[in-house]
């Protein structure tokens, strides 16, 4: 029994447990169809925020553009969904009929070659993970191998968001520009819009998200999770040990990009359209607050951090309509202030030491002051000797060690 | 002192006499004139009861549209504070749940469905922009909601569950170019926009319109980026091309940088004839009335015209948002909205969705600012189209009205 609860302590698997409850039972029996729908949108941020996990908290490299990688899912689901919408019966209006009707106001007379392939949804279903995994390994390996890292390459994400939003409001012929890909009903027949496909689509995200931190979280406790976290904190260590450190980093990226298309084509699935309001700065900052707040360290954390900001802005926006972004405000701000780690952090800084005093309490030792525990590990000497670039890296790594087991 | 037996033409001075009337005047109206029972004004679960209606305003109150959409929440706010000073609807006070859209389209998704499928409102007056049009739409078609829009827009869409109070392309455009030829002798015109899909769909009606029904001639055609603020390129190229008449259909912040080149570059209202669909009192804030100065705008309502609605409108608005508040076109259109419904209601003597639809079409509002104005079977409305001359203080004059009403068409034939 102890041994099972070692293990379950220890890999994790007891706080992702305890997170699928809360979606696949607590939610859908407290919710009805309308805010189940919500989360099943918020969800689909979790994704994006637990590819950010493994890119930024694992491997150490910050991406300033995820929302690219969620963009491209969601349009290439999009795609799919908008040729089933587009038959020519239903848009005999058109001057075409059988087109995308932003294809037919844009004088387009036909459907371009590369929407083609859309028509089948195995193809669909392969680009939707293919197309945001090429384009991050492209964007990936030339800069990696080229050892471009920390934040010259998040000011080249941010970059490749711009051109992403750019493109794609510019060439509205073929992608439907600022309005974006509307009005999307079937997929393959199935109608996405009732209470019926909300609640299915709900239950599908949150399988699929419990997946991915499961992978995750065997990839974190593998011997490449360990590789990850060593080159995070030094990085010509593992260099001279013969790794070829760049790689790891690709690897990183592209299963960030992975996962964030995959929340995308949910998300397309979900809200039944795709607009490039998702793939430009902003949003991809937005995403990395989500795992900012969840803790960047913690891939259950960051589920929570996407739910608890979007939830946030849900119902301060619904409650304060005139303040909502000065509380947002505060919440960002109040989080990154009080627990630079996270709602994770929080738990591993007071909620972990104040669970195991209680279990030595029964043991009778409860007088145990708990300053040795918790206080935070400030030198008490002033270190007169090391330089001040030193000190916050040896405090990042000190967190690190921290919180690198937790899931 | 019921109000119902007023003659309708003092109806509207009355009404804007009835804001100031102490709340409990109102309140005793009330009681008789609420006969009809809530079971049969509503049969469809929306949130009416027997003293009270909700309805729903969805505009941007914060992000980069909040500038626009402000003036539009105003106007919707002003109807209805004065319709529920005339006792509401069928004896039922209108109760507003305001959402911010956050100029986000997704967020106006969200919002449209929190307000269609958890406040079950009746209606629904909000958005400004096509995209978040075209973001709720699906919404709106599904839940069978309503939604009252405000926006000059591009035309090309006709909905069940949707009333356009503003122009389609063709209303503001033609009577434009047509005046332009006339007055101006405009041949040459140059075509400029912001990159989306109403600058686009408006500038191939503008050129279809110029080449083949007035044998003028297009001498340029450019589109700039939404938020471009660079335009000596332009510039240059109209330099060169010396057109008879530069057609505008800048939109947003690029506005500004856009007449300040020209200025600059020395096109002024004096040397240059300009007319443009994107300039309302609005933007003239933002763009400053020295650097607009004799251009022309097109439009189907302005501040200064000259009626008695507009009058108790501009006096009523001022009233309520100070002195200093100015009225746009679209805040006019916004305006109508409440009244629209409010007609459509009596008319169809429920709140029911599908009978409000089914009466609006041939709606009168002789009330309106505007002037006169009546829905068309394809749910647009029937109005004038006017040319005004920007001034230097910041104001229009305006120099021509179309003689007649300008049939709403927003799947022109010969245009597509």
């Amino acid at each position: 029994m102890d041994a099972i609860k070692t293990w379950l302590g220890r890999s994790g698997l007891a706080s992702i447990a305890i997170l699928a409850v809360l979606l696949l039972v607590v939610f859908p029996l407290a919710m009805d169809t309308f805010r189940l729908n919500l989360v099943g949108k918020y969800l689909t941020y979790g994704f994006v925020a637990i590819g950010l996990v493994m890119l930024w908290g694992y491997g150490g490299v910050l991406s300033l553009g995820q929302g690219v990688f969620f963009g491209l899912g969601g349009y290439a689901m999009a795609m799919f969904l908008k040729l089933e919408a587009s038959d020519p019966e239903s848009t005999k209006i058109q001057s075409t009929p059988g087109i995308p009707d932003f294809m037919d106001w844009n004088q387009l007379t036909e459907l371009p070659l590369w929407w083609e392939p859309f028509n089948s949804f195995g193809f669909t279903l392969f680009a939707v993970v293919a197309v945001p995994v090429l384009l991050a390994f492209s964007i990936s390996y030339a800069m990696f191998k080229r050892r471009v890292g920390g934040v010259y390459f998040a000011i080249i994400t941010q970059a490749v968001a711009l051109i992403l939003t750019v493109l794609i409001i510019g060439q509205q012929g073929y992608t439907g520009g600022v309005n974006g890909m509307t009005d999307l009903k079937t997929l393959m027949g199935w109608d996405i819009r009732t209470d019926e496909a909300k609640t299915l689509l709900y239950f599908l995200t949150a399988a699929l998200l419990l997946g991915a931190i499961l992978l995750c979280r065997w990839i974190q406790l593998s011997k490449l999770g360990t590789l990850l976290l060593a080159m995070r904190d030094k990085e010509d260590r593992v260099r001279f040990s013969g790794y070829d450190v760049s790689m790891f980093k690709v690897f990183a990226f592209c299963l960030a990009a992975a996962l964030s298309a995959i929340g995308g084509a949910m998300f397309t699935l979900q809200v039944g359209f795709m607009s490039p309001s998702f793939v430009g700065i902003v949003p991809s900052i937005e995403m990395v607050i989500f795992a900012a707040v969840g803790g960047r360290m913690s891939l259950v954390g960051a589920v929570y951090g996407a739910l608890l900001v979007n939830f946030g802005k849900t119902y301060f926006s619904e409650t304060f309509p005139d303040l909502w972004l000065f509380l947002m405000a505060a919440l960002f701000i109040g989080v990154v202030m009080a627990f630079p780690n996270g709602l994770a952090g929080l738990y591993e800084s007071h909620v972990k030491p104040w669970l195991a005093r209680r279990k030595q309490a029964p043991a009778g030792s409860g007088g145990e002051p708990p300053s040795a525990s918790t206080a935070p590990a400030a030198p008490t000497v002033p270190h007169t000797t090391t330089s001040s670039a030193a000190a916050p890296a040896a405090d990042i790594h000190l967190g690190a060690k921290v919180s690198s087991q937790s899931a | 002192m019921s109000d119902k037996h007023l003659p309708s033409s003092s109806r509207r001075t009355f009404m804007l006499g009835a804001a100031a009337l102490p709340l409990a005047l109102a309140m005793s109206r009330m009681g008789h004139a609420a006969a009809l029972p809530t079971a049969q004004v509503n049969t469809t679960g929306l949130a009416v009861t027997d003293t009270e209606v909700i309805v729903g305003q969805l505009h941007s109150a914060t992000g980069t549209m909040a500038i626009s959409e402000t003036g539009s929440i105003q106007a919707e706010q002003l109807a209805i504070d004065q319709i529920n000073a005339m006792g509401g609807i069928l004896g039922r006070k209108i109760k507003v749940i305001k959402e911010d859209g956050a100029s986000d389209w997704p967020t106006f998704a969200e919002k449209s469905r929190k307000l269609l499928v958890n406040d079950k409102v009746a209606t629904v007056f909000g958005c400004w922009t096509s995209a978040s049009r075209k973001a709720v739409l699906p919404i709106f078609e599904k839940e069978n909601g309503l939604l009252y829009y405000p926006t000059f827009y591009e035309g090309l869409e006709q909905s069940k569950n949707v009333i356009y109070t503003g122009q389609e392309a063709t209303q503001q455009i033609l009577y434009g170019l047509d005046w332009a030829k006339k007055e101006k002798g405009a041949q040459k015109v140059f075509l400029v926009g912001s990159d989306y899909i109403w600058p686009r769909t408006s500038m191939k009606i503008a050129r279809k319109h110029i080449e083949n029904f007035q044998g003028g001639k297009v001498v340029g055609e450019e589109y700039y980026p939404l938020g471009n603020t660079n335009f000596n390129s332009l510039i240059n190229k109209i330099k060169i091309a010396k057109p008879d008449c530069i057609f505008a259909a800048v939109v947003g912040g690029s506005n500004v940088a856009f007449y300040k080149q020209l200025k600059a570059a020395g096109i002024t209202g004096a040397k240059q004839f300009l007319l443009t669909l994107s300039v309302t009192e609005d933007e003239m804030l933002g763009i400053g009335g020295e650097n607009f100065e004799g251009f022309y705008s097109s439009m189907k309502y302005f501040q200064t015209l000259d009626n008695a609605n507009n009058k108790a409108f501009v006096e009523a608005f001022k009233k309520a948002y100070g002195p200093k508040a100015v009225i746009g076109d679209v805040t006019q259109a916004a305006y109508l909205g409440p009244w629209l419904w409010k007609a459509a209601v009596e008319k169809a003597g429920s709140f029911d969705v599908d009978k409000v639809v089914a009466a609006s079409p041939g709606i009168e509002l002789p009330t309106a600012p505007e002037g006169y104005v009546k829905i068309h079977e394809n749910h647009h409305l029937y109005s004038k189209a006017r040319i005004a001359q920007g001034q230097a203080d910041g104001t229009f004059k305006v120099v021509a009205e179309s003689p007649e009403l300008i049939v709403p068409d927003p799947f022109p034939k010969g245009y597509q």
